[in-house]
């Protein structure tokens, strides 16, 4: 084990995988940095700091520079996975799957079953998303369930350094389209992370961070912080709570969801996008469907309100959830009768 | 370069099959069995036809919504294809695709694609991968005066300048972007390559109705990216025989217009009066091609007719490989 940063346990794991697989191949704004400039290349590394090294190491067949240009980013990823490569492509903030989501929708996510099941589309679009950089509203947003409700493509969220590492390393060796969704408020997280250099996740298998018997938390990404935050104030008061990081939303890991509801009975949903039509309504659908009878409570729902992310501090704040926000949604549902 | 009598006959039989499978189709899809939007190729087959001679199989090409002609042009199975645009689940892609969505990887065909300039940054895609590679093989992006005006077009004519990659941008000026003209359309003046040209490449014109400048100007393409020069553009002028869609009533066209082009630029007529005068090939052997591929043609049909229906299970196959 090494104590890594989760922006080190991206370029790291995609630094492994390009030494192992010479098919594995990076693309996007900047991920090199400085090309054309009197700083040369390398002088950015991109700007999460989660490719340095990766021009100097691979070159620049392998490590792409690409204009700012998001269609031709995702469609480049398209054509190299359908000529047998392993395309890492970045979009620097999630939110610019706007001008590239064609290739991203009609594409990669169907050529597969367009085609009839007879190509694959091995492609990694890492999406860098989420709030609480005050970066206002189109450099914040968590458009996970827009991504999730695509047929064909997989979508990955890790909420740690060691995730990080296994589901990336999983993503890259998976034959399907990939969104691999990275928080920018949690690059600088600490945590242990294996030196298996075979170290994966599979996909569809949630991780259980806390274990509880009264209420059942689902949480991705940056969430889960906060959720934990919220089940270890409610243990002080003997109030004991799963904690489940869903890990990847398509496919999704809906019996861990439903074996812990059906002992809890009670269960709060935490999703950092806005409420319609959104991964909380649709993992409540879910425990609606396949689990009322064992519901003791309507389903909680902590998300951010049904507008666009704000930029003042104070704004953004009362947008996001926050450990308080849940504590108060698991009251509400042990509250009821 | 003159080609050998065996490469112009086989031309000529791919072009024929080209013609014929889209004649075929136009009569069916008029009597109502074919489920769909189509969209016919025929008229333009010099230009598919001119191109796909010079690849193999490792080199890639991307289609467009009209894509029958750069599929059959690039080795995809007749009978499959057919198959495909009748539903069947034998068809090239198990009925899940249709008309617009034929590929087959096996040949290097990536895709027709049913969104018009979604094929440009795919093809960009694919070179970069034959850059790696480094065998000299390269991608064609397949576009029509359409999709010259879409963005993403730009993106990968930029993108493809900037890294070199081994691109063609193959534009099929047809004079129509489904009910518009080019001249209302494209605002640069009555040309595309221009615009290819101020993007840093270096680019090619051509009468796309005349099969040996097609192949000749190809060569000369070919040669220049394989040899790692970076992406090339070329516009050939083309000519649609039939609507955007079948059963367009084509009301934006001039009178007289089909039956003129049909006379004065058909790329078939003009390679076979081209290659008889030259005493290169002579009639009888190319009636001889056009029985073979009328049977043939007919063949498929009987063969799309009646193949297997996919059935309610197969909806749920294939969205992913492992899930």
């Amino acid at each position: 084990m090494a104590k890594k940063m989760y922006r080190e346990a991206v370029r790291d794991t995609i630094f492994q995988e390009m030494q192992r697989d010479p098919s594995v191949v990076v693309l996007g704004e900047d991920v090199v940095g400085g090309m054309g400039t009197a700083g040369g290349p390398e002088a950015i590394g991109g700007i999460w700091s989660t490719s340095g090294g990766l021009y100097d190491e691979f070159g620049g067949d392998r490590v792409i520079d690409t204009p700012i240009s998001e269609s031709a980013i995702v469609g480049a990823a398209g054509g190299l996975a359908l000529a047998g490569k392993r395309p890492i492509a970045e979009l620097m903030f999630a939110d610019f799957i706007g001008v590239s989501l064609d290739q991203i929708w009609n594409q990669i996510a169907k050529f597969r079953y367009m085609f009839g099941g007879k190509t694959k589309c091995p492609a990694i679009i890492r999406l860098i998303y989420g709030a609480g950089y005050n970066a206002a509203a189109q450099h914040s947003q968590s458009p996970h369930g827009i991504m999730t409700g695509m047929p064909g493509l997989k979508v990955v969220m890790p909420a740690t350094p060691a995730d990080v590492a296994g589901l990336l390393r999983q993503a890259i060796r998976d034959d399907d389209p990939v969104i691999f969704m990275e928080h920018k408020a949690l690059y600088g997280m600490k945590g242990e992370v294996p030196d298996d250099p075979d170290f994966t996740i599979p996909f569809g298998h949630a991780r259980l961070t806390r274990a509880g018997q009264d209420v059942t938390i689902l949480a991705t990404g940056m969430m889960v912080g906060m959720a934990e935050r919220a089940a270890d104030k409610l243990a002080e008061d003997g109030i004991g709570a799963d904690v489940i990081d869903l890990r990847t939303t398509s496919p999704l890991d809906e019996e861990a969801i439903l074996d812990s509801v059906e002992v809890t009975g009670r269960l709060v949903i935490v999703d950092e996008a806005p409420p319609r039509c959104g991964l909380a309504t649709d993992l409540s659908a879910l425990v609606a469907n396949k689990a009322f009878a064992s519901l003791k409570a309507p389903i909680e729902m902590v998300t951010a309100p049904h507008t666009p992310v704000p930029f003042a501090r104070e704004l953004e704040s009362a947008y996001l959830p926050n450990p308080d926000k849940i504590e108060a949604a698991v009251r509400k549902a042990l509250a009821y009768n | 370069m003159q080609l050998s009598r065996e490469d112009l006959l086989e031309a000529y039989r791919r072009m024929k099959i080209i013609r014929d499978f889209e004649e075929f189709l136009h009569d069916e899809i008029a009597k109502g069995e074919i489920a769909g939007f189509t969209h016919l190729y025929a008229g333009q087959e010099a230009v598919a036809v001119g191109v796909c001679d010079h690849l193999d199989a490792d080199d890639k090409i991307v289609s467009t919504h009209r894509g029958h002609g750069h599929c059959l042009a690039k080795g995809c199975d007749v009978e499959g294809m057919m198959k495909e645009i009748w539903g069947s689940r034998e068809g090239l892609c198990k009925g899940k695709g249709g008309s617009m969505h034929i590929a087959d990887a096996d040949v290097g065909m990536l895709g027709a694609n049913g969104i018009v300039g979604a094929g440009a940054p795919i093809a960009v895609g694919a070179a970069l991968s034959a850059k790696i590679d480094g065998k000299g093989k390269v991608a064609i992006a397949f576009s029509g005066d359409g999709a010259c005006n879409q963005g993403t077009t730009f993106e990968a004519m930029n993108m493809a300048v900037v890294t070199k990659a081994p691109a063609i941008f193959v534009f099929e000026n047809n004079h129509y972007s489904e009910h518009t003209g080019f001249e209302y359309a494209v605002g640069t003046d009555k040309d595309i390559a221009s615009r290819a040209e101020a993007f840093g490449m270096k680019v090619w014109r051509a009468d796309g109705t005349d099969f040996s400048a097609v192949h000749d100007t190809m060569s000369e393409v070919l040669e220049y990216v394989r040899a790692g020069n970076g992406p090339a553009a070329v516009e050939f002028d083309t000519e649609r025989f039939y609507g955007h869609f079948e059963g367009d009533p084509q009301r934006y066209r001039a009178k007289g217009e089909i039956d003129r082009i049909r006379a004065e630029r058909d790329c078939i007529k003009k390679f076979r009066e081209s290659v008889t005068e030259a005493k290169l090939l002579d009639g009888a052997e190319l009636d001889k091609v056009d029985a073979e591929v009328a049977t043939q043609i007919e063949n498929a049909v009987v063969a799309a007719r009646a193949a297997e229906r996919p059935t309610a299970e197969d909806v749920l196959a294939d969205v992913y490989i492992d899930y």
